[in-house]
């Protein structure tokens, strides 16, 4: 019983980090960089979830709408402002710029809000017991609802102009403009579903544990960049996969005594066995060189 | 009127100096080469043209609109196509996506089911093929999909940038026949080749690039009889 309760524990925390593992390796399948300050959007999503909670509305639904809207904004306006001009630069200038991005929003909401951890209770929903499995409700919650946005995003990429113009893009830049593509409009359309997705990871991470501070998005931002990784960047489906193997490792550590304070470790030696194993990742392809 | 006319175009790739003010035009209903060897510019001036790669000076004048500052996907909505160098079909995409691709810009309406299948008459093979994905495919029959590809979004001009590259001789004629095909059904042709006999010997037109500046013009015929395009470009 004690298992299966860990597992489910662990597909929750994983379908955390693969939402916002998807926002990693769709921005870097699309616009070919590593957006360091992905994580960073979290954080202002559960910014904007203790606004709404402290205000008079004080709905956790409303909240999560409010998050979603203001984080989607905040991507495209990141990509306009800071990384649109750097298009064609070296991809160090581009990484430097977001890791700069990163710290930009994490010291604006320390003016802000200060730098004692807030407490953001969204909604205490207590467990489910059913033959002898103790489940707490948020679990089942996180994990239905990015079942369902996955499922959702795999069929957008697939069966709308939208997103196999993604597909295009993704694959070959210039191929893509000469069908007519407006590559700018992907990449802005890109950094929207990713960010919104973060504004799901950052409802879900405030739901397991209701403490936010300005670093809420810094470690869960790398973990699932690791997991992106793992999963083999740029692919959507390596990405979730990528994600929920982190989590159900970091579940299962945490249960074992010995090893449990060594979870973070275990995790990225995970990924540096894989780098080793399979360069490209789980799912990740071989790019061929274009001349 | 000419359907583009190319003024003085001038392109750099940082200070490398790839294009020198290159100036010709392409009339509605021509096919128009441009030879050169390699590294003379021909697929530079393609792509600027199409807005891929910016130009530092220069005009582009299609169908009556100044395209020089466009951005490539407003160009190929203007009814410009072009079939890049080495095909650059999507590889994980099948056949029949890699057309709907082409038509990105249209309906998917009756006309447009028509118009895939008179891809597929024209092209056989991607018909027998057209849920294979593109990356199993011969180069022969990528070239076949990347022309099929650029034809679906129904362009007044056709720009085709080697397509004879890397094909089998027996292929490569049947390239050049079915670009002649396209051209009697209407369509403008601006080809870019090193396969100068073929290419001239369908070609109305025809422009010797050479390290960034045209530096001959002329009809089909007068080129292939031109000594200086003989020893350089037909092996003497």
């Amino acid at each position: 019983m004690e298992i299966i309760e860990t597992l489910l524990n662990g597909m929750s925390i994983g379908s955390t980090y693969a939402m916002i593992a998807l926002g990693y390796t769709m921005v870097y399948g699309i616009a070919k960089m590593l957006n360091f300050a992905h994580g960073d959007v979290i954080m202002v999503g559960g910014y904007m979830l203790f606004i709404t909670m402290a205000s008079a509305l004080s709905n956790p639904i409303i909240g999560l709408i409010f998050a979603v809207v203001v984080c989607m904004i905040l991507g495209i306006t990141i990509e306009k402002i800071a990384y649109k001009p750097l298009r064609g630069a070296s991809p160090l200038a581009v990484l430097i710029t977001a890791i700069g991005v990163s710290y930009l929003l994490q010291s604006t909401a320390q003016m802000i809000f200060g730098s004692a951890p807030k407490m953001v209770i969204l909604l205490d929903l207590g467990n489910i017991e059913f033959g002898g499995l103790k489940v707490p409700v948020y679990t089942l919650i996180t994990l239905g609802c990015s079942v369902v946005i996955m499922l959702v995003l795999s069929l957008f990429v697939k069966y709308t102009k939208t997103g196999r113009a993604m597909i295009a893009v993704s694959e070959d830049k210039g191929a893509a403009q000469l069908m007519g593509i407006n590559v700018n409009g992907i990449i802005t359309i890109t950094f929207a579903i990713g960010s919104a997705l973060a504004a799901f990871a950052g409802f879900f991470m405030l739901l397991k544990s209701p403490s936010l501070s300005n670093t809420l998005g810094a470690m869960p931002g790398i973990k699932a960049f690791t997991a992106a990784v793992i999963g083999g960047i740029g692919s959507i489906p390596g990405a979730m996969l990528g994600g929920l193997l982190m989590g159900v490792v970091e579940a299962i550590s945490f249960k074992i005594p010995v090893i449990a304070p060594y979870t973070d470790a275990i995790e990225f030696l995970i990924l540096i066995v894989i780098l080793l194993v399979r360069p490209s990742g789980i799912l990740g392809r071989k790019r061929r060189e274009k001349v | 009127m000419a359907l583009l006319e190319v003024k003085d175009l001038e392109v750099y790739y940082g200070v490398i100096n790839a294009l020198k003010g290159v100036s010709f035009e392409v009339n509605e209903g021509e096919i128009v080469t441009l030879i050169g060897a390699n590294g003379a510019g021909k697929t530079t001036t393609m792509q600027s043209i199409i807005g891929l790669i910016p130009a530092r000076h220069g005009t582009v004048i299609y169908d009556g609109n100044d395209i020089s500052k466009m951005p490539c996907h407003k160009i190929v909505n203007l009814g410009m196509s072009q079939v890049p160098e080495g095909r650059r079909v999507f590889q994980e995409l099948t056949v029949y996506e890699n057309l709907v691709m082409g038509a990105y810009l249209r309906k998917q309406d009756n006309e447009f089911k028509a118009d895939i299948e008179r891809i597929y008459e024209r092209f056989p093979r991607l018909a027998e093929r057209k849920n294979q994905i593109a990356g199993t495919l011969s180069g022969g029959e990528q070239q076949m999909l990347a022309m099929g590809r650029a034809l679906m979004s129904k362009p007044k001009l056709l720009m085709l940038d080697e397509p004879s590259m890397g094909l089998s001789p027996l292929l490569v004629d049947q390239v050049f026949d079915i670009i002649k095909d396209i051209n009697k059904d209407g369509t403008t042709i601006l080809l870019v080749e090193q396969n100068a006999g073929k290419s001239l010997a369908i070609s109305d037109r025809a422009y010797v690039l050479e390290t960034g500046a045209i530096v001959l013009s002329g009809t089909g015929e007068e080129l292939s009889q031109s000594e200086k395009v003989k020893e350089a470009y037909l092996g003497g």
